[in-house]
């Protein structure tokens, strides 16, 4: 077992006026794990990832990364450019809403093969086949390579959000209700997409949603978040299963059974 | 390999004006590599939480359990989880799977969260769900739809893929006909003999005879003054 973090977040916070967003996260992300932070509307678990992904600017605290070269670096202490490649490399960001995350009128080739040329790619045909693969991988056929995502469904444009967020191999996803708004059996073959590629591609993720039996299926950990603040954390089952908090224990005897 | 002492367990109820339910004070137990241990009482008497906490699905109060040499009462969640994939093993009584996953994925899966090659982890797989009578023809489709006996087979199928120096087996036989009954207790006493440590809960007499070496009582476990 490595003793190094990939990701170390100390005191992590971040205000909106007087409004807390998030305040006081500290936590560890070790390789290959998968975290989930659950939590309802305005918990405050969007900001916090926002936050760690540097999508927003943080009012306080510290977002290690261990990164290939130098080893744990604030990423709030990079220069712009490291930030943004980093962003382009390490790290992935799956947005809610697939349209957030894709160019909408570029083809779904372009959509994968853009991030690739981001980093250095250059040869058509290898950008064209590396497409062509991970298309395949998000079970899109390769006959679709050539359309816009706007002639996608809502599940389709998701699976190439993915593709195009994994095709540089990076080592964190942050992903952001990921299955929100999907009907449940195309949920199903996210999630078993999402674990396939986890276990393969030995990554590290933080997951955001609101919804329980996702983060069961897919998270090693959870932490619960209400107000801004964490207010219990541990393995999923534990926590799902024998909750200590008492807004925990609300929030796990309020989902409907099936 | 697995050793219990002093384990307390409180449920502390917040959204009923905070009730505290002690359901368990001083429980200690031990059991060497290749013996099987039993646990018996009634129902409700603990024997389920006792398991899970063994398998740091509930959180102790206080005491220690060690497997292997890790206190599972302390230990981080990554350490848990390091020891859940390779060291403590969990047939649990309902099998709980990504939908649409195939059956023989869901069996190997254990293998290849070790590191075991597919082809490998496929023949073991295929080996299993051959014992224990699952069609071919369901192989490739996700257990989801299965009956309840055939859910528990792929459970315990499963749950006997990778080798774990240490097991905890909750109702492995329940549901099952007499056919499916023996290959379950093959599968034990094959576990038994290669070394694994087992804590069971068998409602079935005649199994927990056969498997069991020794019968613990959680009733024993009980806090005094309580019913």
């Amino acid at each position: 077992m490595t003793d190094t973090p990939l990701l170390r977040i100390r005191n992590l916070a971040k205000f909106y006026g007087g409004r807390i967003g998030c305040t006081d996260v500290s936590f560890d992300l070790y390789p290959g794990e998968v975290m989930g932070i659950v939590g309802e509307s305005g918990s405050g678990k969007s900001t916090l990832l926002n936050a760690m992904a540097g999508h927003i600017e943080p009012d306080g605290g510290e977002v290690l990364f261990n990164t290939r070269t130098d080893g744990l670096r604030d990423t709030r202490q990079m220069s712009e450019p490291e930030r943004r490649m980093l962003a382009r490399t390490d790290w992935a960001f799956v947005h809610q809403h697939a349209r957030d995350g894709l160019r909408m009128s570029v083809s779904a080739g372009g959509n994968v093969g853009e991030r690739l040329m981001a980093v250095g790619a250059r040869r058509y045909d290898t950008v064209r086949a590396q497409a062509i693969d991970w298309l395949g991988r998000v079970e899109i056929t390769e006959d679709r390579i050539d359309d816009r995502p706007t002639a996608f469904s809502g599940g389709m444009q998701q699976r190439l959000q993915i593709a195009r967020n994994l095709v540089t191999g990076p080592r964190l996803v942050f992903m952001d209700e990921p299955t929100g708004g999907l009907d449940v059996s195309v949920q199903a073959r996210l999630l078993d997409l999402l674990r396939g590629l986890v276990r393969e591609m030995g990554l590290s993720a933080i997951i955001v949603t609101h919804d329980l039996a996702v983060v069961r299926l897919l998270a090693d950990r959870l932490m619960v978040m209400k107000s801004g603040h964490v207010v219990e954390s541990g393995l999923t089952d534990q926590v799902l299963d024998d909750p200590q908090h008492s807004y925990t224990q609300l929030l796990v005897s309020s989902v409907l059974q099936v | 390999m697995i050793k219990i002492e002093n384990v307390s367990k409180t449920f502390t109820l917040h959204n009923q004006s905070s009730a505290v339910i002690r359901v368990m004070e001083g429980a200690s137990l031990a059991v060497d590599p290749g013996e099987c241990v039993a646990l018996i009482g009634n129902s409700g008497a603990g024997k389920s939480t006792l398991m899970r906490m063994i398998y740091g699905n509930y959180l102790a109060a206080s005491g220690s359990i060690m497997v292997g040499d890790l206190d599972v009462a302390q230990a981080e969640p990554r350490q848990i989880i390091a020891l859940r994939r390779r060291t403590l093993g969990y047939v649990s009584q309902f099998l709980r799977v990504v939908p649409r996953v195939p059956t023989i994925d869901v069996v190997a899966e254990p293998l290849l969260s070790v590191g075991v090659d597919r082809g490998t982890a496929m023949a073991r797989a295929q080996d299993l769900l051959t014992r224990l009578n699952i069609p071919q023809t369901l192989w490739t489709l996700s257990p989801t739809t299965f009956s309840g006996g055939e859910q528990q087979r792929v459970n315990i199928a499963r749950g006997f893929a990778h080798i774990y120096p240490a097991m905890l087996l909750d109702e492995p036989t329940a549901s099952l006909d007499a056919m499916n009954r023996e290959t379950v207790l093959s599968l034990i006493e094959e576990a038994k003999s290669r070394g694994a440590a087992i804590i069971g809960i068998f409602h079935d007499k005649p199994a927990r005879d056969r498997v069991a070496d020794r019968e613990v009582d959680v009733s024993a476990f009980t806090p005094k003054g309580q019913a």
